[in-house]
């Protein structure tokens, strides 16, 4: 292969796999604390995507603006599911929890089909993202020079919050023993609140910058990229945000370089997302980065 | 709960309500298309022209009887062991008398089986694949095929752009987009005398996004053309992503690319796409032509599309072969649809060969300041 099309595969890699991580750190974080598959993860993501979208052609707001809104309306429905699916199930088996998930993620995007209607939108186009950049014979969208930045400032950011401040010290109390936290007078709701509200706000982050790199809605968008995202951070060692990050990298890595050097396989390209995670359960259930743990029963 | 009990009994009377109040006879048409996932937007077309031709014609005489026409809809989800559950569920559930759809070859491929073995006629608008009415008594269709709109598109690479070399892409998970792309590189080859006409066949999936990787070959292959027929959305995408890598080649299309959506998702990069479809608005073929377009304007508020005037089409066929039956028995107007000869659409006249399948001429149109422009009508 021609060295400027290796470079040009190199960054289009860099560029998906930056916004896999990016929706991988919100997935991963609410498993971190609440060992919860959060399933209904990738319809927060659809539902941060439409409200950026409402909120830009109905609304008529500047984008940084229909962002903004977007980013904190989802960080409240974020909040407000846990309340009503999760919080009720806490003290059930995990299965039930999990099963509650499950339905939670079709009831919104049923929901989504309802409100929104099944006909794709399309967002309008913002000069700031959808710019194309040349790096000699490598050309990308500015959106995607921006992702990797996002990914690398919230992963700063969470590492700060969980190992330093106190919210992120009651966070991982929680993590290891709800009850003893509990006994500590640590608020156990409002750390699990506080968890689902950042988680939220990271899928609607990733929404938005999904759809500025491909622009079009639907209410069945968050469907691939939540799995693509879970797969990334089993990959990684769900649990463990600076393995969401590599997972993230690593999957949108292999799946472009796939293409690239194995043309033929590309029809397969999802299920070879699904076969890695299938590998990575039997060789390394753990992730990369994470720590193998006794599991309590 | 006695009293969730007494709501729902006055739900259900309400709902039984207008049957007691009109004793009208009905016959059911079995609308079967995509209204949500990745075919949402032509499924949506195509029940558009299907209501219009409904609001305009809602009953229809057959053995002396007025029959109300009645549309039951059932979403195939562009999935296709949904399209099968989909398709079992109006012949059984619903009992329809006809069906009409799918948008999506593969859509109605997946039904057919269902649809022939209960002995209920099908309707095909706009599937174009060969094999839809192929071995299917009971599948019809009022639009051509792709072994005619592939040789149209390769003949307008050849012809009009001075194309030698094509790149394919494909969505390989779509019976339309690969038998179009197979029927393209056919006709392509033998235009140009070169077996090695055709570059490269690369694939992407229903619902892929990034195609970043596929179009970077493109880059490094240089073809004079690139024929990608697929869904509207993922097509707007690669088209777009092309442009961003810097890659300037003309794209052509199918008819699937004829929906509102490509131009919205693809904006600026999609103008100058080339596709075929099968009618426009400006050229009435027909008597009917005009009602359409002003009616659907009326209606709607906009131009239709070429896919809505098929479902319009199909809608009246149904119709047409319930009169040369006289009857609403299923058997009986699929024998009627068979026997269709000089049938006048809106977007021409139809008339079905031994596989249930018209002749009819195809319209190439380009994307120009955000619309469909006519280019040229092409023949068979």
């Amino acid at each position: 292969m021609d060295r400027s099309l290796l470079f040009q595969q190199l960054a289009n890699a860099l560029s998906l796999g930056s916004l896999y991580a990016l929706i991988a750190i919100g997935y991963t974080m609410v498993y971190g604390i609440l060992r919860l598959i959060n399933f209904a993860h990738g319809d927060v993501f659809m539902l941060g995507a439409y409200i950026a979208f409402y909120a830009v052609s109905a609304a008529a707001m500047p984008w940084w603006a229909a962002f903004a809104v977007a980013i904190g309306l989802t960080g409240l429905f974020g909040i407000g599911l846990e309340r009503v699916a999760y919080r009720p199930l806490r003290d059930s088996p995990k299965i039930s929890i999990m099963i509650s998930a499950i339905g939670a993620s079709f009831l919104i995007e049923n929901l989504g089909v309802v409100v929104f209607g099944g006909r794709p939108k399309s967002f309008a186009s913002i000069p700031l993202f959808d710019t194309v950049v040349h790096f000699g014979s490598v050309s990308v969208l500015s959106v995607s020079l921006f992702i990797p930045v996002f990914t690398g400032l919230i992963l700063a950011v969470l590492l700060w919050i969980v190992g330093r401040t106190k919210t992120g010290m009651a966070m991982r109390a929680v993590s290891t023993d709800v009850d003893a936290a509990r006994l500590m007078a640590i608020d156990v709701n409002r750390v699990i609140s506080f968890t689902f509200g950042v988680g939220s706000l990271l899928a609607a982050l990733g929404g938005i910058m999904w759809t500025m790199k491909y622009p079009q809605l639907n209410p069945l968008m968050g469907v691939m990229p939540g799995l693509k995202c879970f797969i990334a951070a089993v990959i990684g060692g769900i649990g463990n945000i600076a393995g969401a990050v590599l997972g993230g990298l690593l999957l949108g890595f292999i799946e472009i370089m796939v293409v690239a050097f194995l043309p033929q396989l590309t029809g397969y390209r999802d299920a070879l997302a699904f076969v890695l995670l299938i590998v990575v359960l039997m060789a390394k259930p753990s992730g990369l980065l994470g720590k193998r743990q006794a599991v309590k029963v | 709960m006695r009293k969730f009990a007494a709501l729902l009994a006055l739900l259900l009377l309400l709902a039984a309500l207008p049957g007691a109040a009109f004793a009208q006879k009905t016959v059911k048409f079995g609308v079967f298309e995509p209204l949500t996932g990745a075919n949402a937007a032509g499924g949506a077309e195509e029940l558009d022209g299907i209501r219009l031709a409904q609001s305009l014609y809602p009953t229809v005489k057959a053995g002396g009887v007025e029959y109300k026409i009645e549309l039951a809809i059932a979403d195939n989800k562009s999935d296709k062991v949904e399209a099968a559950n989909a398709g079992q569920n109006l012949v059984d559930r619903e009992k329809v008398q006809v069906v009409l759809g799918s948008w999506g070859s593969g859509l109605s491929m997946a039904a057919g089986p269902i649809f022939r073995d209960a002995k209920v006629p099908a309707i095909g608008l706009s599937c174009t694949n060969p094999l839809v009415t192929k071995d299917n008594d009971y599948y019809f269709r009022v639009c051509f095929l792709d072994p005619f709109q592939g040789t149209v598109m390769s003949t307008y690479a050849f012809n009009n752009l001075k194309a030698k070399k094509a790149v394919l892409i494909r969505e390989v998970s779509n019976d339309y987009s690969v038998g179009l792309a197979k029927f393209f590189a056919d006709n392509f080859v033998k235009l140009t005398g070169d077996k090695g006409a055709v570059l490269a066949t690369l694939n992407y999936n229903t619902g892929d996004q990034d195609f970043s990787a596929q179009l970077t070959q493109v880059k490094g292959l240089k073809p004079d053309v690139i024929f990608a027929p697929g869904n509207y959305t993922e097509s707007a995408l690669i088209v777009k992503q092309a442009r961003e890598l810097g890659i300037k080649t003309p794209f052509l299309g199918g008819d699937t690319w004829e929906i509102a959506e490509f131009i919205n998702v693809g904006k600026a990069a999609v103008e100058g796409a080339v596709m075929s479809t099968f009618f426009d608005n400006d050229a009435p073929l027909t008597k009917l032509s005009k009602v359409f377009v002003t009616e659907y304007q009326k209606k709607y508020g906009k131009l239709p599309s070429g896919t809505a005037v098929l479902g319009f089409d199909g809608y009246l066929l149904a119709i047409d072969a319930i009169k040369r039956a006289n009857s609403v028995d299923p058997v009986k107007i699929r024998d009627a649809l068979a026997k269709t000869k000089g049938f006048e659409g809106a977007s021409g006249v139809v008339t079905l060969d031994e596989n249930g399948d018209p002749i009819k001429s195809a319209v190439i149109k380009e994307v120009k300041g955000g619309k469909f422009v006519f280019k040229t009508t092409v023949n068979p």
